[in-house]
């Protein structure tokens, strides 16, 4: 019987030559990923009890973008650590404020099909857009990775989702996820996601990036697309050759899933998820005209440069209205920088917004635009359980760069297709 | 490993990483992020959870984030297991590197905040000591048990280092 591609992915890095579900087997880890908040600062001090280096330089990436940048003693300190970890154990791919690690990664190279990735953060998913196993692991398990270069798994069946047709206007990947959430619900754990479809042929690999990032919220181990000539085409945007066999990483025809789900595209609304829960979705107009306070286009997710171009397509000769701030972090330096060239920035702070530097922030209340009592607010981002932009008692709204910035426009949410041309 | 023995502290569906451990204390010390442990859900639970007590909850336990200290926080408050209908993964592989035994309890409905349960990771075995009701839960698979035995990963690394040099 065949094989899915995580499956293959597994069994490669296993040294074996095939897996089955629900198996238990140890892999070789051919990159970890470790960040500020999760990484050096809870490893180091376990090597050092340990009296044990690091694996493989080479193989660890280092990425401080939780805590970035500093607001106060604590968070300067957890920045410095990394800063002294990475000269210490000599680790050459060190990415200090350059944006958030699931999209820094693939700008810079690090991502070919076929690669087993362990990443210290649980959107580490995001990085199977590129044919990969990427997982998220806790700090504790990542000390291990960081030690031994390896890690076990339990083989995870994987889930096929198939998109037909073409988009709506307005309705974009995140949309995807959020009615996801709901029909499959977050408890998939121990699963793997595969996506396909003539749809998801159609996008962009930052729009692939968004389906894999939220398999973290459906429970998933990783959310994966196998790569075609968008893939490779990225790939060589970053400055690399893509490997010589990266389009042998696919699934078997006859390969055998848990389940398999096929959607229409075409059918699909403009969506937000209500609080606390991702899954807690619906169709945009059954949420209009509530009121918000804040609204936020940042995170891994949801402050790409085709994010920043969705606002801007709403926000272009608009302005946001008077009782609401628009907070804007692009998910990293160079997309900051490529929103700047094309101009893109300048029609979203024409309209009112106020730019915040790369990083998690406001997305895990680790930096500024943290919510206060009884505040709401509409972001972009993957989650928004109890507390999770600060306030226990904030609620937050969830939808996509179109939506968000719609709200922002009418201080209300609104179906962002009534701003569009 | 021997039985856990403890009162139950009961929870509902998707008790997740930003309730177990909330973003705004996350740069702070594990004792502190400890004390803020569920805060948002029962004030209570913190201050007042005993060694040995007993979670049990629904579906989804510990989804979310990988922040360690969502796991990390309940081995600091000395809670001797989960139980709970399902869990998330990363919080799964965290509890058990910390050495905090997570089962899958499918009967989590029949218990009660309050009641004396006595659980065996290894057998697989529940009882409630209050209703005298015990139930057949799947055991901890073998090679994570040795790990909890071990105490967690961190004595478990130790352990495989040691016999490395010895080798």
């Amino acid at each position: 019987m065949g094989q899915t591609l995580v499956e293959k992915i597994i069994a490669r890095a296993a040294g074996k030559a095939s897996v089955r579900p629900s198996e238990i087997v140890t892999c070789k880890v051919d990159l970890a990923m470790i960040v500020d908040s999760g990484g050096p600062r809870k490893i180091w001090p376990r090597l050092k009890e340990l009296g044990v280096g690091v694996w493989d330089p080479e193989k660890i990436v280092v990425v401080s973008d939780h805590f970035v940048p500093a607001v106060d003693a604590d968070t300067a300190a957890i920045l410095k650590l990394s800063r002294e970890f990475v000269r210490e154990f000599k680790i050459p791919h060190f990415y200090d404020m350059k944006g958030i690690c699931h999209v820094v990664l693939p700008e810079n190279g690090h991502l070919q099909p076929g690669m087993f990735i362990c990443g210290g953060d649980s959107h580490s998913t995001m990085g199977g857009a590129y044919g990969c196993y990427m997982a998220g692991f806790g700090g504790i398990e990542m000390t291990g990775v960081c030690i031994t270069g390896e890690i076990w798994t339990r083989v995870p069946e994987t889930i096929r989702v198939d998109w037909t047709g073409k988009f709506n206007q307005a309705v974009v990947a995140k949309d995807v996820m959020l009615f996801l959430c709901r029909q499959l619900g977050m408890d998939n754990a121990f699963t793997a996601i595969e996506y396909g479809g003539d749809t998801v042929a159609g996008m962009s690999m930052s729009e692939r990036g968004v389906l894999c990032n939220m398999a973290a919220e459906l429970g998933c181990e990783t959310g994966v697309i196998a790569p075609d000539e968008t893939t490779l085409a990225a790939i060589r945007a970053a400055g690399k050759q893509p490997i010589a066999d990266a389009l042998t990483w696919h699934s078997d025809r006859d390969a055998s899933y848990l389940s398999k789900h096929a959607f229409n595209a075409t059918e699909l609304q403009p969506q937000i998820a209500a609080p606390h829960a991702p899954s807690n979705s619906g169709p945009v107009g059954d949420y209009a005209k509530i009121k918000i306070d804040q609204a936020y286009i940042g995170a891994c997710v949801g402050a790409k440069l085709s994010d920043l171009r969705m606002a801007a397509e709403v926000l272009k000769g608009r302005k946001i209205a008077s009782n609401v701030r628009l907070l804007v972090a692009p998910s990293s330096q160079k997309i900051y920088a490529d929103a700047a060239a094309d101009g893109t920035l300048g029609i979203l702070t024409d309209a009112g917004a106020t730019m915040l530097a790369s990083g998690c922030g406001a997305c895990a209340a680790l930096g500024a635009g943290v919510l206060s009592e009884g505040e709401v607010c509409i972001s972009s981002t993957n989650r928004n359980f109890k507390g999770r932009m600060g306030s226990n008692k904030a609620e937050v709204y969830l939808g996509s760069p179109y939506t968000v910035a719609a709200a922002a426009v009418a201080g209300q949410i609104a179906d962002p297709r009534e701003f569009l041309s | 490993m021997s039985s856990i023995i403890g009162n139950v502290w009961r929870f509902g569906d998707e008790i997740n990483s930003d309730l177990l451990a909330p973003g705004l204390y996350l740069k702070a010390a594990n004792e502190i992020m400890a004390t803020h442990c569920l805060e948002s859900v029962d004030p209570t639970f913190a201050k007042s959870v005993q060694p040995g007590d007993i979670m049990v909850a629904g579906h989804n336990f510990g989804v979310g984030s990988a922040r360690e200290q969502a796991a990390l926080s309940l081995r600091l408050l000395k809670v001797g297991a989960v139980l709970a209908d399902s869990f998330a993964r990363i919080f799964y592989r965290n509890a058990l590197n910390f050495g905090v035994p997570c089962l899958f309890f499918p009967h989590y409905k029949d218990i009660l905040a309050g009641d004396r349960l006595s659980v065996d990771a290894v057998s697989g075995k529940v009882e409630n000591l209050t209703s005298g009701k015990s139930y057949a839960v799947d055991p901890i698979p073998a090679h994570l048990m040795e790990m909890i035995t071990d105490g967690g990963l961190m004595p478990h690394l130790k352990r495989r280092l040691e016999k490395g040099k010895a080798a």
